[in-house]
């Protein structure tokens, strides 16, 4: 039934792939990591530098230095095009933290999992179910929310849910290769378990795990956003698309353009991760994680 | 239907279970927590007595493990303590709002089944054609947007641009409009790929083309014969999508000031109000929990093949 949720994404992925549009996806998300690297050296920007004459200035409006700003400013004349360019660099930082921590945690115990399976493959279950009891923004709000604000606690909140999906994609391939001729033939010459793990088993799990990362990757990336947007867990100075969105929110009416623009560059970076994440899973064979 | 008892005793005991781990969570992060509850309870004023004496009347001085038993026995009673902020029961104050987070996410649910069943029943009559095509990147555009923007965004086209509902609050049922709308979204998305999907493979099989050979219209097939099979996925999909659903309301809430369970637990974790995050967090999961069981017993009885399946 899950199985089957892929198909639209994989036809439509078949149809691209033979053409250039396929390759959109990789240009944009380049785009956005070539930002997220330069930008902030091209770019300054200073959040607690608020030039109140420039405030709530339309994009394209001439600022009091004379230059010009192109998305706008916000209502302490912040530059717009400047919060999204280092919010890139915030997005895409704790996105790839996130996905390296739940990955690294995710094989190593769905691989272990799956090869050893017995009791240790039922904890693994009985740990799932209970964190999966609780929606996974929730718990990131509570312990984002509860502790200090910094990036690592944000990258833990994140991880400590996002681990799972890896997990159950590698123990699924760790489970079906402890039964074939290689791992036997390994396991009867007397190779240690760990070596076994590694050099015969975690191969295998390379491809569907970065198509999972990928996707991964877009629900960390919306999650973090969400935190920021409710003011949860990053210290203060830092900059982020939720959060300029989060304070566009009550000048709506006279400046659209400060909650709209980081939205549009959040949304774009998120619709190409998921198409690209949909190729690479179809090209894999894995299911699309639910939720 | 004695082993689908089986399977409903076997679920709810896992389910206890779960709640268990659930509660001892939230025990770790909230004794894991930095700041002394007692001093936060009473404020920046009270001197080291006072802390002391409500200290030892939370327990707070007691080993961690007694302590713990206690929280369970707590747990099991619904008794989470006084809400500091609020001055009353954390759980009275749960109780009041949790109507509201009821309406929103029925209300969503409504929308994402009604909006996804049609697009997923469009797009999987014709598999690989242009609306197929058209509907596809909809859900993938649908699935991406962050919802709290598309909130935003809803607000400033028709709120503020038509001014035809209102942007934030309850009151009427055009306040319910564009939060429920809003939540829907990523769920529309889910919805209508399931159905597509489901529909597609429907569409091949022989019992659609018996009925296809004994001369009912496209129209009647497509609704008597390929939608029905298509609805039982769906149902197991709505159940398991009730974490992602409430998940979602929680940051709905705060960007429509719809006064649920969503914004009360932001607002309590932002001010460190443990009675009240324990009374949310142990409660969402409970009611997610319940609705899976709910959904994987319709799941069972809706589909006959699945029924021989597990009584076998």
């Amino acid at each position: 039934m899950s199985q089957a949720a892929v198909l639209p994404q994989q036809v439509a992925t078949r149809r691209w792939r033979s053409g250039a549009l396929a390759r959109v996806p990789y240009a944009v998300i380049a785009l956005y990591v070539l930002v997220a690297l330069i930008g902030p050296l091209v770019i300054d920007y200073d959040p607690v530098r608020t030039p109140l004459p420039d405030r709530l200035l339309a994009p394209g409006s001439r600022i009091a230095s004379g230059e010009i700003a192109w998305l706008g400013t916000d209502a302490l004349g912040r530059d717009i095009l400047a919060q999204i360019v280092y919010g890139a660099r915030t997005s895409l930082g704790i996105g790839l933290a996130t996905v390296l921590v739940a990955c690294v945690v995710g094989v190593t115990i769905g691989v272990v999992a799956g090869y050893s399976r017995g009791r240790l493959d039922a904890v693994l279950a009985r740990i799932t179910d209970v964190l999966q009891a609780f929606p996974a923004i929730l718990l990131a709000i509570v312990i984002a929310g509860v502790f200090a604000r910094s990036v690592p606690v944000v990258v833990l909140s994140l991880s400590v849910t996002a681990w799972i999906s890896f997990a159950r994609v590698t123990r699924g391939v760790a489970l079906s290769l402890r039964e074939r001729a290689w791992v036997d033939a390994a396991r009867v010459m007397g190779v240690p378990v760990r070596s076994i793990i590694v050099r015969h088993v975690v191969p295998f799990t390379v491809g569907p795990v970065v198509a999972l990362a990928t996707l991964e990757f877009a629900l960390v990336v919306l999650a973090e956003a969400g935190l920021s947007f409710l003011g949860i867990g990053l210290p203060t100075g830092a900059v982020s698309w939720g959060q300029t969105i989060a304070n566009g929110q009550q000048y709506l009416e006279t400046a659209w353009w400060i909650s709209t623009l980081p939205g549009i560059a959040l949304s774009l970076l998120i619709i190409n991760i998921g198409i690209l994440g949909d190729q690479l899973t179809a090209r894999h064979g894995q299911r699309r994680p639910r939720s | 239907m004695v082993a689908v008892t089986r399977m409903v005793v076997r679920r709810l005991l896992i389910g206890v279970f779960v709640m268990w781990g659930a509660a001892s969570v939230i025990f770790v992060i909230v004794r894991a927590a930095p700041g002394d509850p007692a001093a936060v309870f009473l404020g920046p004023d009270a001197d080291k007595e006072q802390i002391a004496r409500l200290t030892a009347a939370l327990g707070l001085d007691k080993p961690l493990f007694e302590q713990y038993v206690r929280y369970l026995g707590d747990v099991l009673r619904l008794d989470f303590g006084e809400s500091y902020r609020l001055g009353r029961p954390a759980m009275e104050a749960v109780f009041e709002r949790l109507p509201a987070t009821i309406d929103l996410t029925l209300t969503a649910t409504a929308v994402a089944v009604a909006v996804g069943l049609a697009l997923g029943l469009v797009a999987g009559s014709r598999p690989g054609g242009a609306v197929d095509r058209v509907v596809s990147a909809v859900t993938i555009a649908l699935q991406s947007f962050p919802t709290f923007w598309v909130g935003i965004m809803l607000v400033l086209t028709f709120a503020l641009g038509l001014r035809l509902l209102p942007s934030a609050g309850v009151g009427t049922p055009a306040h319910l409009v564009l939060p429920a709308v809003t939540l829907a979204f990523p769920f529309t998305a889910i919805v209508a790929r399931l159905t597509r999907s489901s529909v597609a493979e429907a569409m091949r099989e022989p019992y659609v083309q018996t009925a296809r050979s004994k001369g009912l219209s496209e129209r009647q097939v497509l609704l008597g014969h390929a939608l029905r099979n298509s609805l039982i996925p769906v149902v197991t999909i709505v159940g398991l999508q009730m974490g992602a659903l409430m998940g979602g309301a929680v940051i709905v809430e705060n960007v429509f000031a719809w006064p649920g369970l969503g914004s009360l637990v932001v607002d309590a974790v932002a001010n460190r109000d443990y009675a009240v995050v324990q009374a949310v967090t142990l409660l969402i999961a409970g009611v997610v929990m319940v609705l899976n069981i709910v959904a994987d017993v319709l799941y069972v009885r809706l589909d006959p093949r699945i029924r021989t399946e597990v009584a076998s």
